[in-house]
């Protein structure tokens, strides 16, 4: 679509600007102010420079936990993004089936959650949940609170049972665009299951895909609550994840210098990662 | 291949409902029985757990509370999106490429950076525990996707709508409200439903921001678990109450949703 140029376009934008800018300037600022101090509680502050950014960089447990994110994070996308194709491929397409099938899936996404954390702890427990007990009487030495393999499985089967839906509900809405025409015509050109999935359907999901893409890296790589209230990071170290770390940082040992930045330093990853993706995936659309 | 296709959907609702059927089986069951006894279904079906969050006021305050704020962050991020979404899908202004991606870099900021500066800032303007506070704080991340989703959805109605109002003599506002609003109705409705959960869904600002008064259902949840040891068919019975607001909004706006999905835009 062609824009006109219409600076008075800003007065439309005004609310928007006003209300985010309330929420993420000042917050923004005093970590910043944060990071570059050292407390003694009581609001005395001691100029720091940058040696909490020193000392998180080359220190042993953010590499751990950035390390372990990355792995979750990557695990994850590996995970949701082909499941999720492919069980809005397989979806039906109209009939009744459709709104049980949005309904049911949509279920898990409204959930809380720390509703979800807890949830996931009953129900992996070895003793008391389902699939605890399950995997034990399949002879399976399961129990996720002692052992950090099994810890990091519940943790990754929580997170595709939690948000797999987003990706189905996305892709579906990528995948009823397609006009029926082109079908029609690959069908003329005898063209493949296959082949029909990689040049018309994979296309025209291009633009859904990439939002599901970042918002499935953002929220997994900001991940909170869930392992919290799971496994609180445990056992030992073998989930504790980057929020985790942080929030027992600044709020568990009080050192709000080192936390904020390495708030700083988690939300620039954060910012960097996303802004390369969106800037690839926006050029090969070549500006809509 | 056709007739086998069902068996993906069909299993993936299966293991999507094995934990929520489990919740529910262990609400309706006493904490001991849950403790002592391994069972598929409820042996001594009771319903005291959920009496107790019926007849405690600070049980049954904490859903108010949730759904007020979420109610007014819905409202409040749907209505400031809308203008704003529509400057970005029709107009080119000073800045609009980096103002776009400055809202969505919102998106990205992890709460748990905000959580404590968040606390000192919302006490500074005597906002703490307030339900204005957790709608306002939501803001942070859910006008970002608002004004992403409904932009969307506004650049796929062609602009020959807009002038030809324009010249049958409509106003703006009136253009915008009688004719472009209704136009895309579909994508309001899941831009609700968005907000909605996302809103519903978040605890770490919500906790961080409250006290007593506002305090969500999620945050009781918490802390009576750590105090009077775990309670477990109360907590099952309070995380199965957690889940019907939210079915509820997605039975209200389902038809929103296919239709929305049907038009390909989210």
């Amino acid at each position: 679509m062609n824009k006109t140029y219409n600076q008075k376009a800003w007065f439309f934008v005004i609310p928007v600007f006003v209300l985010v800018a309330f929420n993420a300037v000042v917050p923004l600022m005093t970590v910043v102010n944060y990071s570059f101090q050292e407390t003694f509680g009581s609001n005395v502050f001691a100029w720091e420079g940058t040696r909490w950014f020193k000392q998180i960089l080359h220190s042993e447990r953010f590499h751990a936990s950035l390390g372990r994110q990355f792995i979750f994070t990557f695990i994850i996308l590996l995970i949701q993004l082909p499941l999720g194709i492919a069980i809005a491929l397989t979806m039906p397409k109209k009939g009744w089936g459709v709104p049980v099938c949005l309904i049911l899936m949509s279920m898990p996404l409204l959930i809380p959650w720390n509703v979800v954390g807890a949830m996931w702890n009953i129900f992996a427990l070895p003793d008391i949940g389902f699939l605890g007990n399950s995997l034990n009487s399949l002879g399976f030495d399961y129990n996720f609170t002692q052992q950090s393999g099994d810890a990091w499985f519940t943790t990754i089967l929580m997170d595709v049972w939690h948000w797999t839906s987003l990706v189905v509900l996305l892709s579906y809405a990528g995948l009823n665009s397609i006009q029926p025409a082109y079908y029609q015509a690959a069908e003329i050109d005898g063209a493949s299951r296959w082949d029909i999935f990689r040049y018309i359907e994979l296309p025209k999901m291009k633009k859904v895909l990439t939002l599901a893409i970042l918002l499935r890296f953002m929220d997994s790589f900001m991940i909170y609550t869930e392992p919290f209230v799971l496994t609180g990071g445990g056992p030992g170290n073998a989930t504790n994840f980057l929020s985790l770390d942080l929030v027992k940082m600044a709020l568990g040992q009080f050192d709000l210098g080192p936390a904020a930045a390495m708030s700083l330093i988690y939300f620039l990853i954060v910012l960097l990662i996303c802004w390369v993706f969106y800037s690839l995936m926006m050029k090969n659309e070549g500006r809509t | 291949m056709k007739k086998i296709k069902w068996i993906v959907p069909t299993f993936y609702i299966i293991f999507l409902m094995l934990p929520i059927y489990w919740l529910l089986n262990m609400s309706f069951k006493s904490t001991t029985e849950i403790i002592n006894v391994y069972s598929l279904w409820p042996q001594d079906f009771t319903l005291d757990n959920y009496r107790t969050i019926f007849t405690d006021s600070t049980w049954y305050m904490g859903y108010v509370n949730s759904i007020t704020y979420t109610v007014f962050n819905t409202i409040l991020s749907v209505s400031a999106a809308l203008p704003a979404a529509y400057a970005f899908s029709r107009y080119k202004f000073l800045g609009d490429k980096h103002l776009f991606f400055w809202l969505l870099t919102n998106r990205m900021a992890p709460p748990a950076v905000f959580a404590l500066p968040f606390f000192q800032f919302y006490s500074s303007v005597n906002l703490f525990d307030t339900h204005i506070a957790i709608a306002l704080s939501h803001c942070l991340f859910n006008i970002p996707l608002a004004v992403w989703i409904l932009e969307g959805f506004m650049s796929a109605v062609p602009k020959e709508l807009d002038e030809t109002a324009y010249v049958d003599g409509y106003s703006f506002p009136k253009f915008f409200f009688k004719i472009f609003i209704p136009t895309i109705a579909a994508g309001i409705g899941i831009t609700m439903f968005f907000c909605f959960m996302f809103s519903w869904v978040e605890l770490l600002l919500a906790k961080t921001l409250t006290a007593t008064i506002a305090k969500p259902i999620a945050a009781i949840m918490t802390r009576t678990s750590s105090t009077s040891g775990y309670e477990l068919g109360l907590l099952a019975a309070a995380g199965s109450l957690t889940i019907i607001p939210g079915a509820v909004v997605i039975y209200f706006v389902r038809n929103y949703i296919a239709k929305g999905f049907a038009m390909g835009r989210v």
